[in-house]
């Protein structure tokens, strides 16, 4: 693809305080499209700010962050929900920790009700759609279950379908199988090596190491407030040159 | 003519500057009136009062709860209310409708014994009250009375075995009980009896009374006479005392109909209409002479059943009409009425309940959400709106809220039906509890719901619509269905705006009956009836939700 050279994502002097305590210092970063990067760091290290604030559900403090033709400038209280932050929306769908699918919409009205509200979609169209993208995650038998219906995988699954459904150009991942049984987390992952192959832009804040190695086409270590270390998974992960990366990767993967 | 002439002592010095105003231009209107009747005569009166009852009925308040010998269910048919007053009325309208040509029917409206007056002057839901409305110096500030239609008199009744009290001078340190509001009250108090229970029904304290709660009871001699001569635990001590009047109050500029009613009043003393009426309740006495005034002394003194002297004519006390009420109407009220006849009268009050719930609840759910939204995300001023709304309306008491807004408002010109009124006022209280279920459901709705919204690309407004609310409404049915519930049993209060709900119907059926317990197991079946299912879906509701989670 001849786009793959602009970056999708890019974040400039990102700053972020909560209270006395720094959390983002000055970060520098950017993500190409159909790349897959893997956020990795210790907790509390500020991944989740991060990514979060690429979706602008955090302000942050100085730093602009551009995503696609769309710029964002640091805390302006008015643009949390202007329509520039709409747009970056659009292009980057975001997949929770803990799923947040609507609890009253069936699997299909979850993945449906984003094209119907935001895109204007007629209800048949936005179903359509719908299934089409359950169809993808392998979940069309469930089309019409509830989400407390469904288990822990079957959800994330739903919850990524639901992101794709407004046709972002790149996804964010917070940690998003961190709350499943092990057995789970493949048919999630599964999920995100199809995403890639096909050319989606992923951003992963992750512990799955041997995941990020594999499907990673490049790690960046977060940590006191910056970027450590980052480039290629076998370099960044097998041959870390930072004592601070090596110490957590250490501990990760006791 | 009393009445005109009482016309003109209407309690200015009591009242505001600004109802001054209008009261010295009321009186004026009012002189100008009279000397405007003195002009063209009767005749331009008469043709007044065929506008002013046009409509054909001369609506009268009172109180059915009151009981004999005044106003009671009738013992063959529980719908139907008889008594002394109502004979009297129907008479008045007769005479009336005779004398202006007009077709006039006399209609009871129920009301409070204690708000007669102000659904006279201020809701004007009735043209008079005939109610054993007593006239005091007070009361005759603020209405119009006409000639006296019965001379009342206190008299004390206790236990058959106490032999301790015989006189009100027994009674100053034991507990004497009495009806809220009456003239018997008044003179209690007055002589200083210290332990004073007052009654809203005047059963209730002769039932104390034999139970021994009570020493002594101080009511009309009529009264006592229907509740307490007939009860054999019972006697009365000294003689009758401390004689008053009850006469027909109307409003102050309704001249015209006092007038009118005052004649009738002489028409019916003349011609032995108003003396037939008393026998046939027990009620003739010979202080009822003192009905009897001005010109024709002679002629009301002899339709009234006395010698020109005063002195009762010969044998007319022990003179029993053919068709005399029995006295022990309302024993045998209890024997007579059965569950198919006050069963639909109950069941017809019910709906009434229902319906007020129903519509006071739905005006609250719907009222309550943009309260609860400017509370939740109004601007600053809106939010605090909202909150002082929630705090007041969930500060005042119901009964206070419902009399303020039906009688509060009588100066402006909207004029709400007491229906509308308890369902506005039912509304505005409620809202503001659901506003705050509202709200603690939205709040417990976790942020990441916000979020997962909003990063599809949703407004606030979208999330809101299609992500919170559907959920909070959810968690808010199970609390709202509780105050649902609530509210069946708060409707009851709509009895002080005259409103005849069922607990209001359970009174005035169990006084004029005495079947407390029965009438009032009826009674607890229909709420039941409407509150249990509700609680029983609450239940499902909740348990379906959070099954959900
Ligand atoms: N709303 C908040 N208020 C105050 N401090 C916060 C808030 N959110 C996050 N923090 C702090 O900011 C820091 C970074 O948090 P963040 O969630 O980004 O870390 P993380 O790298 O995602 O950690 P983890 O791996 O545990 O998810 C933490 O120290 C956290 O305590
Ligand atoms: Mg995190």
């Amino acid at each position: 693809m001849s786009t793959t050279s602009t970056p999708l994502i890019s974040v400039v002097g990102l700053c972020k305080r909560y209270g006395p305590r720094v959390v983002l210092d000055n970060v520098h970063f950017a993500v190409k499209r159909s790349e897959t990067v893997a956020l990795i760091g210790p907790s509390g290290s500020g991944k989740s700010t991060l990514l979060r604030s690429l979706n602008a559900l955090n302000q942050w403090d100085a730093g602009e962050i551009r995503v696609g033709p769309y710029t964002l400038q640091a805390d302006m209280a008015a643009q949390r929900n202007g329509a520039a932050v709409r747009q970056v929306r659009r292009l980057l769908g975001m997949v929770f920790q803990d799923f947040q699918l609507f609890p009253h919409f069936t699997a299909l009205d979850n993945v449906a009700e984003g094209p119907r509200q935001v895109l204007n979609l007629s209800r048949d169209e936005a179903r359509t759609r719908g299934r089409e993208l359950l169809d993808r995650v392998g979940l069309a038998a469930h089309a019409d279950n509830f989400p407390h219906q469904l288990s822990g995988g079957q959800k994330q699954r739903v919850a990524i379908a639901r992101a794709l459904a407004m046709q972002p150009h790149g996804l964010l991942c917070d940690e998003i199988t961190s709350a499943l049984d092990p057995e789970l987390k493949y048919e999630v992952l599964d999920v995100l090596a199809d995403l890639k192959r096909d050319g989606m832009t992923l951003l992963l804040v992750t512990h799955e190491i041997g995941f990020a190695r594999k499907a990673a086409d490049r790690v960046v270590m977060l940590a006191d407030g910056g970027i450590i270390e980052e480039g290629p998974p076998e370099q960044v992960l097998d041959a870390p040159r930072s004592e601070r990366t090596r110490q957590f990767l250490s501990r990760v993967l006791a | 003519m009393p009445s005109a002439k009482r016309s003109h002592r209407v309690g200015i010095a009591r009242l505001s500057p600004c109802c001054r105003i209008v009261l010295a231009v009321a009186v004026w209107a009012l002189a100008a009136c009279q000397s405007a009747a003195a002009n063209d005569g009767i005749a331009a009166r008469d043709e007044r009062l065929r506008q002013r009852l046009s409509q054909g009925v001369l609506r009268w308040g009172g109180d059915a709860e009151g009981g004999a010998p005044y106003q009671l269910r009738d013992p063959h048919d529980p719908s139907r209310v008889i008594g002394f007053e109502v004979e009297l009325a129907d008479a008045l309208a007769e005479v009336l409708a005779q004398r202006l040509k007009i077709p006039l029917m006399a209609e009871f409206v129920q009301y409070q014994w204690e708000s007669l007056e102000l659904g006279l002057l201020i809701s004007k839901d009735y043209d008079c009250i005939i109610s054993g409305f007593e006239v005091t110096p007070a009361r005759r500030e603020n209405m119009l009375f006409t000639r006296p239609y019965y001379t009342y008199a206190e008299q004390l009744v206790v236990r058959a075995d106490d032999h301790h009290i015989n006189s009100l001078e027994d009674c100053l340190d034991k507990a004497v009980g009495t009806l809220a509001g009456s003239s018997a009250e008044r003179l209690l108090s007055a002589r200083g009896v210290r332990e004073i229970v007052a009654f809203d029904g005047q059963i209730e304290p002769y039932l104390d009374l034999e139970l021994g709660r009570l020493d002594a009871v101080l009511l009309d001699s009529i009264i006592a006479l229907y509740y307490a001569s007939i009860n054999p635990k019972l006697k009365y001590v000294g003689g009758v005392t401390d004689p008053g009047s009850y006469a027909i109050a109307l409003r102050p500029d309704d001249v015209d109909l006092a007038q009118a009613l005052d004649e009738a009043l002489g028409v019916l003393i003349r011609d032995g209409r108003l003396r037939a009426i008393f026998l046939r309740w027990h009620v003739w006495n010979d202080q009822q002479s003192a009905l009897a005034t001005g010109e024709d002394r002679s002629a009301q003194l002899a339709g009234l059943g006395f010698t020109s002297d005063g002195a009762p004519a010969a044998d007319v006390a022990d003179i029993t009409p053919a068709d005399a009420v029995d006295i022990h109407i309302i024993a045998s009220s209890a024997q007579l009425w059965t569950i198919r006849q006050y069963a639909p009268l109950l069941l017809k009050a019910a709906g009434m309940t229902l319906l007020l719930t129903v519509c006071s609840m739905a005006a609250a759910v719907c009222l309550a959400l943009p309260i609860c939204l400017a509370r939740l995300y109004g601007p600053a001023p809106l939010r605090w709106a909202a909150l002082v709304y929630v705090e007041f309306f969930r500060g005042i008491p119901l009964l206070l809220l419902l009399f303020v807004l039906y009688f509060g408002f009588s100066g402006f010109d909207v004029q709400m039906s007491a229906i509308a009124t308890a369902i506005v006022g039912f509304g505005l209280n409620y809202a503001a509890y659901e506003a705050e279920i509202y709200r603690s459901s939205i709040l417990a709705i976790p942020v990441g719901q916000w979020e997962a919204g909003q990063a599809l690309g949703m407004t606030h407004a979208t999330t809101f619509r299609r992500i919170i609310l559907p959920q909070a409404l959810q968690t808010a049915l199970g609390p709202m269905t509780n105050d649902f519930v609530a509210l069946f049993k708060d409707t009851s209060l709509v009895s002080v705006i005259a409103v005849r709900e069922l607990t209001k119907e359970y009174l005035i059926l169990s006084r004029s009956s005495l079947k407390f317990l029965e009438l009032g197991l009826l009674t607890a079946a229909l709420y039941l009836c409407m509150s249990v299912p509700l609680g029983y879906l609450s239940r499902y509701l909740e348990s379906r939700f959070k099954a959900g989670r």
